[in-house]
């Protein structure tokens, strides 16, 4: 079972239910992510608007493991994406803005896009649910408690169309929500909640809300581009 | 009830590029014009300001600047046997809303169609054959002539700021600008962008394979700019967030800090933003419009604008849509091959390589909209033998960057994970060394790619969708195929460190992915009502006090971007309304 430092969720049950509280081990990490973390240090959680415990639990565990700790960045959730989630959930795009909405529903083909009756928020409240079952049915238990090699395992097979979800929401539709939003929990402007210290951005060298570029197209013609990175508070 | 309001000389129906066109052109020639926009006003200090205005997840993910898919979309399907289910996310293509229209958000790319596009059907079938052309392919003339459209393209190009070469002055062929262009009267009004890293390796090993390169022509503005309007631009700050942005140093021609502003400060002019109109009235004879009837989407109040000439000038799907659903011209049949409204649905396509160079430094961060060097040897070029490969019409290749934001635009080579350790390693590495080339090709006619009103679904309104189906056809296969050799030849050429190939799809048209905004057709233009919609002039054939103005009135899709196109129409018409049409009002072209 793998466990953060302080497993906030599993200490938020046991309060709850009474339960005993989680054991908690740390993993080894590498020199480079222990030092990348301390460079980080993550804030105080903010709390969530919108996941619950069994979402949020799911939310960190997806994050944490396509965005690793190593020398590159923070993990997912100290980039704040578990939070970038959260709030796109909670805001307008989660509950439908933009979204024709309008039955009659009917499955179409492929090349027809998206046809759920579901806002982003409803696909998400079903399809974690219909996910951690697949998990248990699966490896016994919900994904947020299956070991590193499961979530692997499990991920490929969701990303390559092998695994469906019994009377649940299309498991590829889900799919493809989620990993579209983790990346953009990594990648767009910090003040969404993800992206946190613009560590996506550092990682890659995007240098953000830059208000121009004309004197440096060709100064950096085939250089690297070196500046500070830029969002769009430290501008405001 | 609709309160009716009193009667105006012109209404404006969609305020982008060719609703403001119109309306400068129309009140300067003294008419009391009022514009109705569905969306609403925007300005460059208040809405397209730094940082605000910097921010990929808000306006290239989540569409801001764009039409509300809530409210209105359309159905699509890709043959007349599928059931049409509405395009409820905007994918495919993203029409803008508000004053401006897409004129916002494009990124500039100002073509000159020529007579190989006017002229198709008459120049296939002289070179190639009458068997050439394929049964289906609903393929026609447009009736106008390069010459004709001449002046209109340069002014169009002057009040947009368009930066570029010229290939073709008065016959005379200049080294730099596109040689298979027709001949320029004039050169661009502003000298080519600074090109970038990726723009000039493609154009250095395209000449070397003896193809002809030369910067896109762009509505950036290259340096400060004062146009003929007395407009001020400021120089292009190559800020890397183009397309699907407004322009903060208002170096992007763009409507609502050109034309717009000029009719705004005319009192012959008002603009009334928050009105979607939802008919098109006509009289008993039917032969004439009335006037419009709109909905102030802030109150819900309905109101009937009564006016003497009516124009639909919004974006081209939404011209059609507003036809049929005002009963204006016969709705095309594609089973009897009857009837005109909503005829040669339009697009265009293309295959992509990707290119990685390790060591390279591409900066994919800076760049104007039209960072690219094109070659125009497989379109522009009469010379180049089709029938070798089998297609009608054309594509061009180009390279550079525009828009390359991290959400979006991430590359890494085939193989690499979707996540982990290692695609983090693989993002860094190539984010900055890696560039594509790309072909571009306009769909031909097919004679099941059409619009109809949808039987099921509804807008907001409680009017039907428009209806699409539309698919991607041998000729668009074949030319896809023949572009992604053409990209993988000259990739190879580059030596990159890694080469994802180009390919070309055979895939169905989806909604899903977004891949351009030109459509086009369905009120097509011509010189008889039985093929058209629209008469030269833009006039309806059915009512001559309406025009409709658009890329919906181009009777095929071609390899060139539309704007150019499409602005240089809308001055034409403006011309034609004032010189012709209200001396003496009436059919322009007699049927």
């Amino acid at each position: 079972m793998k466990n953060e430092p302080f497993d906030r969720r599993a200490f938020l049950k046991s309060a709850v239910a009474g339960s005993a509280a989680a054991v908690t081990v740390s993993l080894p990490q590498s020199a480079d992510a222990q030092q990348r973390a301390a460079a980080a240090a993550p804030p105080a959680h903010p709390g969530y608007t919108f996941l619950n415990l069994e979402e949020a639990a799911f939310v960190e565990a997806a994050v944490d493991h396509m965005i690793p700790a190593d020398a590159l960045s923070p993990k997912g959730t100290d980039l704040g994406v578990n939070i970038y989630i959260d709030r796109a959930l909670a805001g307008g795009w989660g509950k439908g803005d933009r979204l024709y909405m309008q039955g009659p529903w009917k499955t179409g083909t492929p090349s027809q896009g998206y046809q759920l009756p579901l806002t982003p928020a409803e696909l998400y409240r079903a399809g974690i649910k219909a996910a951690n079952a697949y998990s248990v049915k699966t490896y016994g238990k919900t994904f947020d408690k299956i070991t590193q090699a499961q979530r692997e395992e499990y991920l490929l097979a969701w990303q390559a169309g092998k695994v469906s979800f019994e009377g649940g929401p299309p498991a590829r539709t889900f799919f493809g929500m989620l990993y579209q939003n983790v990346m953009e929990g990594m990648f767009s402007d910090p003040i969404y909640g993800g992206n946190r210290d613009k560590a996506g951005w550092k990682m890659i060298g995007f240098p953000g809300v830059i208000a121009t570029h004309a004197q440096n197209i060709e100064k950096f013609r085939d250089k690297k581009y070196v500046a500070d990175t830029v969002s769009i508070s430290d501008m405001s | 009830m609709a309160t009716k309001l009193k009667e105006v000389d012109v209404v404006v129906v969609g305020l982008g590029w060719t609703g403001g066109i119109l309306s400068k052109e129309l009140t300067e020639a003294g008419l009391k014009v009022v514009a109705l926009e569905r969306g609403a006003a925007n300005s460059t200090a208040a809405d397209y300001a730094v940082p605000n205005i910097r921010d990929e997840l808000r306006y290239v993910i989540r569409h801001e600047l764009m039409q509300n898919a809530a409210k209105d979309t359309l159905t699509a399907r890709n043959t007349p046997q599928q059931e049409a289910l509405p395009m409820r996310r905007l994918g495919s293509f993203l029409p803008g809303e508000g004053v401006g229209g897409s004129g916002i958000h494009w990124s500039g790319g100002t073509w000159r169609w020529t007579d190989m596009d006017f002229k198709v059907r008459s120049l296939y079938e002289e070179r190639y054959g009458k068997k050439y052309i394929p049964e289906d392919m609903t393929l026609q003339d447009w009736g106008i002539t390069y010459a004709e459209m001449e002046p209109y393209y340069d002014k169009f190009e002057r009040i947009a700021a368009t930066s570029g070469k010229a290939g073709n002055l008065k016959g005379q062929i200049l080294a730099g600008g596109n040689p298979f262009e027709a001949p320029r009267a004039s050169e661009y009004p502003l000298p080519p962008l600074k090109s970038v890293l990726a723009a000039e390796m493609f154009a250095d090993t395209a000449a070397k394979a003896g193809y002809h390169p030369f910067p896109r022509p762009t509505a950036n503005a290259s340096q400060p700019y004062t146009n003929p309007d007395g407009t001020k631009f400021g120089a292009c700050q190559y800020c890397g967030y183009c397309q699907r942005f407004g322009c903060e140093a208002n170096a992007k021609g763009s409507p609502h800090m050109t034309v717009i502003p000029i009719a705004m400060k005319n009192p012959k002019f008002e603009m009334r933003t928050h009105s979607w109109v939802t008919k098109v009235l006509k009289d008993s004879s039917g032969k004439r419009v009335t006037g419009v009837l709109y909905t102030n989407v802030l109150s819900g109040e309905e109101f009937e604008q009564p006016a003497s000439i009516v124009l639909l000038t919004a974006f081209s799907l939404n011209n059609v849509h507003l036809m049929m659903l005002s009963g204006i011209g016969k709705p095309y049949d594609p089973v009897t091959q009857t009837g005109i409204i909503g005829k040669n649905f339009s697009y265009d396509t293309g295959p992509s390589g990707r290119l990685f160079f390790e060591g390279r430094n591409f900066n994919p961060f800076m760049a104007a909209g039209g960072s690219n060097h094109v070659i125009d040897d497989f379109n522009g070029d009469w010379n180049f033998d089709r029938s070798k490969h089998g297609y009608v019409g054309g594509f061009i290749v180009s390279a550079g960057f525009n828009t390359a934001l991290p959400i979006g635009y991430r590359p890494v080579p085939g193989g690499t994970p979707s996540w982990g350790s290692e695609w983090k390693a693989a993002t860094a590495k190539w984010y900055q060394t890696s560039m594509g080339i790309s072909a571009r090709s306009g769909v031909m006619p097919h004679r099941h790619n059409y619009y109809d009103l949808d039987p099921t679904y509804k807008n907001a309104l409680g009017q039907p969708l428009m209806r699409l189906t539309f698919d991607f056809k041998a000729n668009e296969h074949k030319m896809n195929e023949h572009g992604a050799q053409v990209i993988n030849e000259i990739a190879k050429s580059m030596n990159p460190t890694r080469l994802g190939a180009a390919r070309g799809s055979t895939e169905p048209w989806t909604v899903a992915r977004y891949q351009s905004t030109h459509t086009s057709g369905g009120s097509i233009m011509g010189t008889n009502p039985r093929v058209s919609a629209v008469n030269t002039a833009l006039q309806s054939w059915d009512c001559h006090n309406l025009f409709v103005v658009g890329a919906n009135v181009f009777p095929h899709g071609g390899a060139y971007q539309p704007t150019g196109l499409v602005g240089a129409l809308a001055y034409r018409t403006a011309d034609i309304i004032k010189k012709q049409y209200l001396k003496n009002p009436g059919a322009l072209v007699s049927a």
